[in-house]
Parts: C-alpha cells; sequence; structure tokens
C-alpha cells in the first residue's frame, strides 16, 4: 500500500489516484478501498442485471401472445422465479449501497475508508459467492417456486434446484449485513471534524436507515431460508401441515424480511434524489430534518407492515386490520420526502441535465408506484388485486421507475467522480427519455390488466387480455435499448471521453468541493475539517441575496 | 494484505487514532450481536407460535430431553463465561501467559459442552427421535412432537454452531497472545471475543428452560 | 394520471378486434360494486397527487430554470407547510383505510343464510361439492341472489381461489378451511383462476363460474348425477370408520358425545377452550393427541393417511348437522 503523502502533489502533473493506484488484477481483488470495492460491486450489479433483464425479456416475449408456446409452463415459472430474484438480491438490495454508498458515504462525512476496510472486500466475496451458488443452481436447472419461496411448494412439492438457491441467498443474506455494519460503524465514528449529525448530507442519512433495516431484517431471512433448506433436505416439518407445521408461518417470517427489503431498495434511491435535486436545483434541500427523520421513520415504521401481503393468506382479520392501517402509515414518511423534493425546486436554478432528468422520471413513476400501494395496503381493494398484475404494476413502479431511475441518475451525476471522464450530455438526456417511454409503456397496462383479474405467474392466459399484453411487451423492448444505451456511451467515456473537473456541476459537499477528481486512496489531501451545513449553496450568493433569507407563504 | 498498515502498530491506516478505532470496533460488535439475536429470533419466534399451538405435544416431547445433562451444561457455560472474563482481564493487562491459559481453559470448557451436546445428540439418534422419515414417539409414528424435535435440533445445533466458531476464533486469539500481539496498546480483539462468547451464552441461558424445563411433568 | 394512459387507450381501439379486450371486468356481484367505488375513489386520490406532483416538478423546473445571472433563493423550509403534507395525506390515508376495512369486513363475514359449498384444490385443479351432492371439476355452477359460502381446503400447496367478476380471492392453504362467499347478482359466465403460484401448471388450474337463474341453476342441479351429499357421506362414513363406537350416547362411551357441540366452546384437559369448528375436527381427527378433551383419556387413534381431504368434509359435514341447536346458526 503507498503511504499517504501529507502533501499535495505538484498540480500540474497528472496525479496519482485511487484507478492509477496500482494496476494489477491482485491489486484490485484484494483491495481494502472502498472505491475500488464500490467499481467491484459496480462490475458485478451490472452483470446481474442484464442477466436478470434477459430473463424479463424472455418472459416478455413469451407473454406477447396468449398461447403459451414460446417456452414450456415449467422453464416459464422458471424465468420468473430467476428473474425475481437475480433483480433483488443480486441486483436491486446491492446496488445503490454496494455502489454509490461505497465509494461516497465514506467521502461525503471526511473520511478516509469504511470502518472495517477487509470486513468491506469480505462483504462484496460473500455476495459473489451467494451469486456464484445461485447462478449455479441456474445453470443445472433453474428454480421454479417464485421469488417468495412460499412453503409447503418449495419445501416439498417443486422440482427444482430450490436448497441449492436457498443457500446462495442465505449467503448472501450475510453480505449486506456485513455492509449495513460497516455503515453504521463508518457513520457513528468516522465522520470528520465539524461534521455533526446534522450537517450530513441526507444520502448518508439515507444509507444509516437502510443500514439498520439491513442489520436487523436480513438475519430472519437468512433463518427462514436455512429453515426452509432444512425442511427440503430432511422434511424436519416445521412448514409442513402434515406434521402439525404452518405454512403460513413461513410467509410470516419470509416478509417480516422482505418487507423491511423494499425500503432497503428505496432508501439509497431516496437518498440519490435528495443529493441531485439539491445540486441541480442550487439548494439546501427543503425541510432537510423532516427528510432525514422521515427516512428513519420508514426503517422502524417498515417493521410493522409485513402482513399486508398476506391478506388473503388466513392470518386472523383483526391482523389484518392492524397491518392495513400501518401500512397507510408508513406511506406518510415517503409522501412527505416527495413534497419537499418538489419544494426544493421552487425559485431554485434547476439545470435540466442528464441525472436531473433521471430526477423527474423518479418523482413522477415513484409517485404512482407508491400511491398505488395504497391500494393494496387496503383491505377491500387487495382481496381483488392481491396477486394479479396489479402487483407487478406496482413494484415495477417503484423498483423499476423509483430505484433504477433513481441508480441511473446516481451513477450519471457521480459519474465523472468516479472516473474522472464526462459522458456526452445529449445522448445522456435522450436515453432517459427512452427510459421513461418505454418505462410507462411496459408497466402501465399491466395495471389495467391487474384490475381485469390477470393472475401473475401466470404463462397463459385468456385471449382478451391479450392487446395489453402486447403493449407491455412492446415498451419492454423499447425499454431495453433505453438500458443499453447509458450501458455504451458510459464505457464510451472510460476512453474518449473529455476529461472531467473537479466538480462539473458545482456542487456542494465533501466529495466535490474537498476531494480531487477522481480521488486519491485515502480520499483527501488532507482530514477536512466541516465548517458548514449540506448543501450551503447560499455561501456562494453575492452578499445582499444570501442575506434576504426569503420567507415562504 | 497485511493486518497493520503501514508502520503505525496497532493504529490501522483510516483511523484517526487508537480511541477511535477502539470505538468502532466496539460499536461493530455489538451491531454484529443484535444481528445474531434476530438470527435466533426467527427460531425463538416458530417455537413460541408452535409451542402455543400443541402444548400436551411439546410438553411430552420434552420430557424426553436430560435436564441433568442440560443443567451440567449449562453449569459449563457459565463457567465458561467466567473464565473467558478472566481472559478479557489479563488481555487489558497484557499478560500473554495469563491470557493464553485463560483462553485455554474457557475452550476446554466450550468442549466438554460440545462433548455432552454429542453425547445427548447420540441418544436422540438411537432414540429415533431426530425428525424426518424415520422419527418414531414412544413408538408411534408421532405427530407435533416432530416439530419439538425440529425446533431443539435447530436451536441447539445453530448454537452449537456458534460455539464451534467460537472456539475456534479463541484458538486463533491464543495463538497471536503467545506472538505477542497483545502486548500493544490498542488491540481489543480479546475483549471482542468476549462479548461474542458471552452472547453465546446467553443464548443458552435461554436455550435451557425453554427446551428441557417448561411444561415437565413428574 | 399518466400521459400515456391516453395513447393506450388509442391504440386499444385501433386494435384488430378490440371489441374482445375489454379495459374493465365484468361486474356481476354483490361486492362487486363497492369494491369498484373504493377503486374509483383511489383512482382519484391517485389522479390528483400525481397530477399535482408532475404539475411542481415540471412547473417549478421550467419557471425556474437555470439562467445566467439569477440565483436561487435559498429557503429553508417551512414548519406550516410540513404539517400540511403530512396531515393531510394522513387524512386521507385513514378515510381509504377505514373505507376499505369496512368493504373487508363484507367479505369475510359471511350471511347465515348462505348455501355452503365444500371446495378442495389440488395441483392442478378444482374440486366442487354441492350440498345436494352434484360434484364437478373446475367448474362451478352457481344460482344469482343467493348466498355462497366457500369452505375450501388444499390437499397440497397453497393455492388461492378467484373470480374476478365477483372481485373476491382467498387462498387455499393445506390444513386449515379457509371460506369465502359471495352473491351473484348478473348471470352470466365468468372466469375463475388460481391465483396464488402453485407449481408448473399453476396458469392452467383455472375453471368457468357460471352464475344461473334459480330456475336455470334448479335445471342444472336435476341434469347432473346428484350422488350423496356431503352429510349423508359422513354419516356413512362415521359408521364405517368406526367412529361411533366410541362416540355414541350410551352412558360409559369412551369418547365425547358430539352431538350440539357445533359451534360451543369445549374445555381441554390442559385448561383453556377450544371452538369446536372446522379446523377443531379435522385436527380431532387427523391428530387426536394435540387437543385432549377434559374428563376424557387420550384413546382416540389418529386417522392420518386414511381419510382423504373429502372424507374430512364429509365427516364435519355430518358433525356440523347434528348440531344445529341455538349458536351454531348466527356464526359467521
Ligand atoms: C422498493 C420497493 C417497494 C416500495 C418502496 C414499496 C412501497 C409500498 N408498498 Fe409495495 N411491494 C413491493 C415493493 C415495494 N413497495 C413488492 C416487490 C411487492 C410484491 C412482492 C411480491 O409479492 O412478489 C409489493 C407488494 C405490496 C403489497 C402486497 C400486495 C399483495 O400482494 O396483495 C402492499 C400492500 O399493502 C404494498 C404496499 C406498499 C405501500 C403502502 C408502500 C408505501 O411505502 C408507498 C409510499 C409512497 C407513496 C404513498 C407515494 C408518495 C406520496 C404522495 C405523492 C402523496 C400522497 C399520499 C397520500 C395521499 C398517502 N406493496
Ligand atoms: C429490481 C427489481 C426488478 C427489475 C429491475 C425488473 C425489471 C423488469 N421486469 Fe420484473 N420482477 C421483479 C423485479 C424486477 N423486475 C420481481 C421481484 C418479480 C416477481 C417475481 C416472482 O413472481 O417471483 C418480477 C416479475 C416480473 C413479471 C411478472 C412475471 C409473472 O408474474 O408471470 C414481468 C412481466 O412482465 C416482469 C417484467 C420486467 C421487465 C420487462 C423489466 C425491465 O425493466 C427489464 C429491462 C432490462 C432489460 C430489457 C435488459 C437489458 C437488455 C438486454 C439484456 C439485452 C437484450 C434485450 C433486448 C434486445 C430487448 N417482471
Ligand atoms: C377408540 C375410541 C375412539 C374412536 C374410534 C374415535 N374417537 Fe373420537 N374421541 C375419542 C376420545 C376418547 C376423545 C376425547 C379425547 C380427545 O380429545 O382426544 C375423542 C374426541 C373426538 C373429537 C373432539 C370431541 C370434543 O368434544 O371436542 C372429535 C371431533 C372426534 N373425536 C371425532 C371422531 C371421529 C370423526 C372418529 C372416526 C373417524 C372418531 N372420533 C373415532 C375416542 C375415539
Ligand atoms: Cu393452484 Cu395456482
Ligand atoms: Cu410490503
Amino acid at each position: 500500500m503507498t503511504a499517504p503523502s501529507a502533501s499535495a502533489a505538484p498540480s500540474f502533473a497528472p496525479r496519482d489516484n485511487y484507478l492509477t493506484a496500482d494496476y494489477s488484477w491482485r491489486s484490485w481483488l484484494l483491495t481494502v478501498d472502498h472505491k475500488r470495492i464500490g467499481i467491484l460491486y459496480l462490475l458485478s450489479v451490472t452483470g446481474f442485471f442484464f442477466l436478470g433483464g434477459l430473463f424479463a425479456v424472455l418472459l416478455r416475449l413469451e407473454l406477447a401472445t396468449p398461447q403459451g408456446d414460446l417456452v414450456q409452463a415449467e422453464t416459464y415459472n422458471k424465468l420468473f422465479t430467476m428473474h425475481g430474484l437475480v433483480m433483488i438480491f443480486f441486483f436491486l438490495v446491492p446496488s445503490i449501497p454496494g455502489v454509490l454508498g461505497n465509494f461516497f458515504v465514506p467521502i461525503m462525512i471526511g473520511a478516509k475508508d469504511m470502518a472495517f476496510p477487509r470486513l468491506n472486500l469480505l462483504s462484496w466475496y460473500v455476495y459473489m459467492i451467494g451469486g456464484l451458488v445461485s447462478f449455479l443452481a441456474i445453470i443445472t436447472g433453474g428454480v421454479d417456486t417464485g421469488w417468495t419461496f412460499y412453503a409447503p411448494y418449495s419445501s416439498t412439492y417443486a422440482n427444482s434446484n430450490v436448497a441449492l438457491t436457498a443457500v446462495g441467498v442465505f449467503i448472501t443474506g450475510f453480505s449486506s449485513i456485513l455492509t449495513g455494519l460497516n455503515i453504521i460503524v463508518t457513520v457513528h465514528k468516522m465522520r470528520a471534524p465539524g461534521m455533526t449529525w446534522f450537517r450530513m448530507p441526507l444520502f448518508v442519512w439515507a444509507h444509516y436507515a437502510t443500514s439498520v433495516i439491513m442489520i436487523l431484517g436480513t438475519p430472519v431471512l437468512a433463518i427462514t431460508i436455512l429453515l426452509l433448506a432444512l425442511e427440503r433436505l430432511f422434511h424436519i416439518g416445521i412448514f409442513d401441515p402434515k406434521l402439525g407445521g404452518d405454512p403460513v408461518l413461513f410467509q410470516h417470517l419470509f416478509w417480516f424480511y422482505s418487507h423491511p427489503a423494499v425500503y432497503i431498495m428505496i432508501l439509497p434511491a431516496m437518498g440519490v434524489i435528495s443529493e441531485l435535486v439539491a445540486a441541480f436545483s442550487r439548494k439546501r434541500i427543503f425541510g432537510y430534518s423532516f427528510v432525514a427523520f422521515s427516512s428513519l421513520a420508514i426503517a422502524v415504521l417498515g417493521f410493522l407492515v409485513w402482513g399486508h401481503h398476506m391478506f388473503l393468506s388466513g392470518q386472523s382479520v383483526y391482523a389484518g386490520v392492524v397491518f392495513s392501517v400501518l401500512s397507510f402509515l408508513v406511506a406518510i414518511p415517503s409522501a412527505v420526502k416527495v413534497f419537499n423534493w418538489s419544494a426544493t425546486l421552487y425559485k431554485g436554478s434547476v439545470q435540466l441535465s442528464t441525472p436531473m432528468m433521471y430526477v423527474i422520471g423518479f418523482l413522477g413513476l415513484f409517485t404512482i408506484g407508491g400511491l398505488t400501494g395504497l391500494f393494496l395496503a387496503c383491505l377491500g381493494l387487495d382481496v381483488h388485486v392481491h396477486d394479479t398484475y396489479f402487483v407487478v404494476a406496482h413494484f415495477h413502479y417503484i423498483m423499476v421507475g423509483g430505484a433504477v431511475m433513481a441508480f441511473l441518475g446516481g451513477l450519471h451525476y457521480w459519474w465523472p467522480k468516479m472516473f474522472g471522464k464526462m459522458y456526452p450530455e445529449a445522448l445522456g438526456k435522450f436515453s432517459a427519455v427512452v427510459v421513461f417511454i418505454g418505462f410507462n409503456l411496459t408497466f402501465f397496462p399491466q395495471f389495467l390488466l391487474g384490475y381485469l383479474g390477470m393472475p401473475r405467474r401466470y404463462h397463459a392466459y385468456p385471449e382478451e387480455f391479450g392487446v395489453l399484453n402486447v403493449l407491455s411487451s412492446a415498451g419492454a423492448s423499447i425499454l431495453g435499448i433505453g438500458y443499453l444505451l447509458p450501458m455504451a456511451y458510459l464505457l464510451w467515456s472510460l476512453r474518449y471521453g473529455p476529461e472531467a473537473e473537479q466538480n462539473p456541476w458545482g456542487a456542494k459537499g465533501l466529495e466535490w468541493e474537498k476531494a480531487p477528481t477522481p480521488p486519491p486512496t485515502f480520499n483527501f489531501d488532507a482530514t477536512p475539517i466541516v465548517t458548514q451545513e449540506a448543501y450551503a449553496y447560499a455561501d456562494d450568493l453575492p452578499p445582499e441575496e444570501s442575506r434576504t433569507q426569503a420567507r415562504l407563504v | 494484505m497485511s493486518d497493520s498498515h503501514g508502520g503505525h502498530g496497532a493504529l490501522a491506516h483510516h483511523f484517526e487514532d487508537l480511541e477511535q478505532q477502539r470505538e468502532a470496533h466496539t460499536l461493530g460488535m455489538w451491531a454484529f450481536l443484535v444481528t445474531e439475536i434476530l438470527f435466533f429470533g426467527g427460531l425463538f419466534a416458530a417455537y413460541v407460535v408452535y409451542r402455543s399451538a400443541y402444548p400436551e405435544a411439546f410438553a411430552n416431547a420434552s420430557n424426553q430431553l436430560d435436564p441433568v445433562l442440560g443443567g451440567i451444561n449449562t453449569a459449563v457455560l457459565i463457567g465458561s463465561s467466567f473464565t473467558m472474563v478472566l481472559a478479557v482481564h489479563a488481555a487489558q493487562q497484557r499478560r500473554k501467559w495469563a491470557i493464553f491459559g485463560w483462553l485455554w481453559t474457557t475452550i476446554v470448557l466450550g468442549t466438554a459442552f460440545l462433548g455432552v451436546k454429542y453425547v445427548e445428540y447420540h441418544h436422540k439418534w438411537e432414540h429415533h427421535l431426530i425428525p424426518g422419515p424415520n422419527f418414531l414417539f414412544e413408538g408411534q409414528p408421532g405427530g407435533s412432537e416432530q416439530l419439538f424435535f425440529a425446533l431443539y435440533f435447530s436451536m441447539t445445533g445453530l448454537h452449537a454452531f456458534h460455539m464451534v466458531i467460537g472456539a475456534g476464533i479463541l484458538i486463533w486469539l491464543s495463538v497471536l497472545a503467545l506472538k505477542g500481539r497483545f502486548d500493544e496498546p490498542g488491540r481489543n480483539a480479546v475483549e471482542m471475543a468476549g462479548l461474542y462468547w458471552h452472547f453465546v451464552d446467553l443464548v443458552w441461558i435461554f436455550l435451557f428452560p425453554l427446551l428441557y424445563l417448561l411444561g415437565r411433568h413428574q | 394520471m399518466n400521459p400515456l394512459s391516453g395513447i393506450f387507450a388509442l391504440a386499444v381501439q385501433t386494435y384488430p378486434g378490440s371489441g374482445t379486450a375489454p379495459l374493465f371486468p365484468p361486474s356481476a356481484s354483490t361486492i362487486s360494486g363497492e369494491v369498484d367505488a373504493l377503486y374509483w375513489f383511489l383512482i382519484g386520490v391517485s389522479v390528483f397527487f400525481s397530477a399535482l406532483i408532475c404539475a411542481l416538478v415540471i412547473g417549478f423546473s421550467v419557471r425556474f430554470r437555470r439562467r445566467p445571472g439569477v440565483h436561487a433563493t435559498p429557503i429553508e423550509g417551512s414548519l406550516p407547510l410540513e404539517l400540511l403534507w403530512t396531515i393531510v395525506p394522513l387524512g386521507i390515508a385513514m378515510v381509504i383505510f377505514i373505507w376499505g376495512a369496512k368493504v373487508y369486513f363484507r367479505t369475510v363475514k359471511v350471511p347465515s343464510n348462505a348455501m355452503q359449498i365444500e371446495v378442495t384444490g389440488k395441483q392442478w385443479m378444482w374440486k366442487v361439492q354441492h350440498p345436494t351432492g352434484q360434484r364437478e371439476i373446475n367448474d362451478l355452477h352457481v344460482p344469482v341472489g343467493v348466498p355462497i359460502k366457500l369452505r375450501m381446503i388444499s390437499e397440497d400447496v397453497i393455492h388461492s381461489y378467484f373470480i374476478p367478476a365477483f372481485r373476491i380471492k382467498r387462498d387455499v392453504v393445506p390444513g386449515r378451511y379457509s371460506t369465502a362467499w359471495f352473491e351473484a347478482t348478473e348471470p352470466g359466465e365468468y372466469h375463475l383462476f388460481c391465483a396464488e403460484y402453485c407449481g408448473t401448471k399453476h396458469s392452467q388450474m383455472i375453471g368457468r363460474v357460471y352464475a344461473l337463474d334459480p330456475v336455470d341453476y334448479q335445471r342444472w342441479l336435476s341434469g347432473t348425477v346428484a350422488g350423496e351429499t356431503p352429510k349423508q357421506a359422513g354419516e356413512k362414513l362415521f359408521a364405517s370408520l368406526r367412529c361411533d363406537t366410541c362416540h355414541n350416547t350410551q352412558s360409559g362411551a369412551r369418547g365425547p358425545d358430539l352431538a350440539g357441540l357445533w359451534g360451543s366452546e369445549v374445555a381441554l384437559r390442559s385448561g383453556g377452550t377450544v371452538r369446536f369448528d372446522a379446523d377443531y375436527v379435522r385436527e380431532s381427527i387427523l391428530n387426536p393427541a394435540a387437543k385432549i378433551v377434559k374428563g376424557y383419556e387420550p384413546l382416540m387413534p389418529s386417522y392420518s393417511g386414511q381419510v382423504s381431504e373429502e372424507q374430512l368434509l364429509a365427516l364435519i359435514a355430518h358433525l356440523e348437522s347434528l348440531s344445529a341447536p341455538q349458536g351454531a346458526k348466527d356464526r359467521p
């Protein structure tokens, strides 16, 4: 390891950064630098995204006709199961925390690295091993239980690689736990002098809240999956009604993790949106502390609503009522965030750059996705739309329209910092529009299909649902192109893109103001001392303007 | 990947000072133990659900466990927690031979625990009390009693697994102690291992009454 | 709500054969109108908030776009606004919650005069038996204007009984009974789907629901071989399985007399009570040791593996008919 040099390198020579510190394979695979680990994550989540996307393309091709003629029912079932598993456990959960969180949380709080650098690397390896085990399960036959693994189908009846997949997911869970642990300790103990809790960027708050969920929820998933594997291998009876076991208990345990997990996927995305909205409107986030605390509120309340996936499973009616009301409560902090972001734009200086295009996409689509969550949380309606395409549309609006958009937005925003290169702006905007259009065309018809009554996980369906399905499949191909474009030009930019300045957006934050582009191994030339709040855009204003603090209403 | 980065001894490269490093380690360990609690929590939840659904079957099944062996093991484990405290104490005073000695006492006690566990498991095996197709309860195929044993083996098995990991860590630390790794200030690995060991002990303190004692008749 | 919804409507209209491509399901039960009303209300709320957010975001982005020499005005936040947009959505959410819960209670509370149909799900078919003994597979014939109660159980994995036109759905779980009810209002032929993923042929576990005028229903009944009713079958089983050797009215019978117990609370040896209902009877037959009645010894053998789910349903129907006295009828 190179020792950090106290004095800044001469400014005229191309300086050493984390990318150029060492070029060997070894230096990448054994790195303990959080930035390099972030890049490792970037490579792997991209791979898994396209794998999951490939499954999605096959799903949509099959559903383009009602008969179910492209693949066999068994294959179709494996396709959506593996699509869901790969997208959730191997793409979306690790995506933002693993890539952007890893790279920027330490820099944003002025730390040299994560609190536990080796644990950080270990967590990537654990993730990759889990991924490989699951991949092995996929190529040696696949799984067909749905990503939810409901017992007793998964434990007794399925003839596919359930146990091996379960082991893969189990292993990956530990990666999530380690990441969460690392972020929590980093945020608590590694902040630079002057970086108080309420000076932290909202991105860091969001990651903190996410990590709390990760360390509290993931262990329960792990033990559940372990019990499932035991049941499957030794038939111990925990979920088998023949022995008095309870298949509904499996659902309780599963959703106790998997509902909070949806917030693991959306909170980091919300953190990204906060950063981008501030940077591209040149304003401090409206109601900073409300946005910060709403992340924690979501993290806490999110643990109390798992039963809303089980309204029809046979849990007691009163349990259903309680889970319903709590689900409505957990929606409120999300609403607060959306309103605060919108209000931030007011009297801002809004620049519609590529990342901001994604932000606008996020705001619209997340709102629709979230509002349709209210349909599902509403007991009387869920009786009809549960397990139909309405649910499928709901979560794709939030996860693809929301979280993936935020991930792409964040990637475009921080790309210059990460690699020191700019990408073609016009192409960036163009593909953001393509993604938006393709997305809506794919998933909006699914709301209609769902209310019409088309059940999810159907390999073939009645003729009359044909038109809407064709639209959806057409949309998916546009969406696919929309995702391939950024992939192409971002790769192009690595080699041919113009050099990025230290702060191309004129944004606030330690990563832009204090860290060189790309950052050196220890991030800063000297430990930064923080004297301002986050998003201190007002400081750049001419004195007379910054003094007239505008009053609202 | 050397253990200490650069020449600063116990202080890793990314920390400002030993104090910060120590606090980070401690917080990390506590956070880890929280995840452990939830890990076992899933099993405890399942236990509570089934215990209240099948009180009779669970009481009958629990009668098959030997509270004497369980009691001995409880005593052994509490003893090992005590010797672990002594090891931590020795580490704070940087007396490497004392560390080594107390760590090994703890390891021996831990192994004794596992030995007794083995005897118990073996006994269950001979009496067809292992859940699965060959399960027999008092000569019958057995209904919900099997659930009790499924939980018994999952819970004590997971606990025993934690003991094995713990013993492995202690062995490793005892080697480091002899190498003089704990001679300098700022090394708190023994303390962290101690927290873990006490946690594992604590889990047993819950398991013992729940599995062996609750609902016993005679 | 969505900029593209208009385009869809257009595309759908111009698509060949769009007459067979509905955008809204038929509404054919007493509950479906209520669910739809709730749906339209939520659509209204969603359109309003989505439009609001889109208008704010796009409006501000255009109105306050970056221009040289024009700076952003620093604004910290505003407590009144925060309260406003916490409380208003909270209020709306509570309205939705209460309304939704009300509709839900209607879908779970079975009218006392409902006609009971037994449903058994298995990979991959629905087996149905009418109270008059008729059996059918995958199809379901019901009279219009009569509340129908479904008592459902699965032989293997979890399924879910879903009739979109009636807006009802309920999981069908192995090892426990679930109930659903509906009252058809419009005669017609409707989809029946299995909504819970249950394996390879999940998408083929479908059927038709025929809502018939009561007259047509009678005609259908009389045109179909009736066989035994569940009650009769249950009575026979009770004798052939020798239940009556222990459960009879003689004094000194080894087992409790089962007449008149349906719906009441039974005291247990371990303390506490249990309601004498379908789930309890099922457990008593398959796993008698699980709960022992106060004053009795655990003598009853397990019938696990000897009776099928359909026979169990028959036994239950028999025991239910043994006891129609007070308290049993007005139970939901
Ligand atoms: C990132 C992922 C994510 C997120 C953030 C959410 C967020 C929410 N989800 Fe969703 N959900 C999923 C992913 C997600 N969900 C998945 C994957 C499934 C299916 C799993 C499976 O079965 O495979 C699912 C399923 C699901 C169900 C079960 C449906 C069923 O199977 O029948 C329910 C039911 O309550 C639900 C509700 C909600 C609610 C109320 C929110 C809320 O948090 C939303 C809050 C947001 C808003 C409300 C929008 C912003 C608000 C405004 C602009 C102001 C106006 C607001 C009001 C008037 C209140 N979701
Ligand atoms: C993060 C999560 C995530 C993401 C990003 C996506 C992305 C997509 N998902 Fe999916 N999805 C889930 C999570 C996710 N999904 C989950 C959890 C389920 C439930 C599973 C279950 O029921 O168990 C599900 C289920 C699901 C279904 C329902 C299947 C069923 O119930 O029968 C469908 C159907 O349309 C679907 C479609 C899509 C499409 C079109 C995309 C698109 O956004 C994908 C776009 C990406 C690409 C297109 C890849 C890029 C390009 C290439 C690989 C090159 C080749 C392609 C072309 C040339 C066109 N998904
Ligand atoms: C060998 C005698 C015996 C036979 C045969 C027997 N039972 Fe029982 N049954 C008992 C006894 C004793 C009890 C009370 C103790 C208990 O709860 O297990 C009982 C309890 C019950 C109960 C719970 C009664 C209550 O009051 O709560 C039901 C229901 C029942 N039996 C149904 C059946 C059916 C149906 C069959 C035949 C398929 C059957 N039994 C055959 C002896 C028998
Ligand atoms: Cu039965 Cu799906
Ligand atoms: Cu949820």
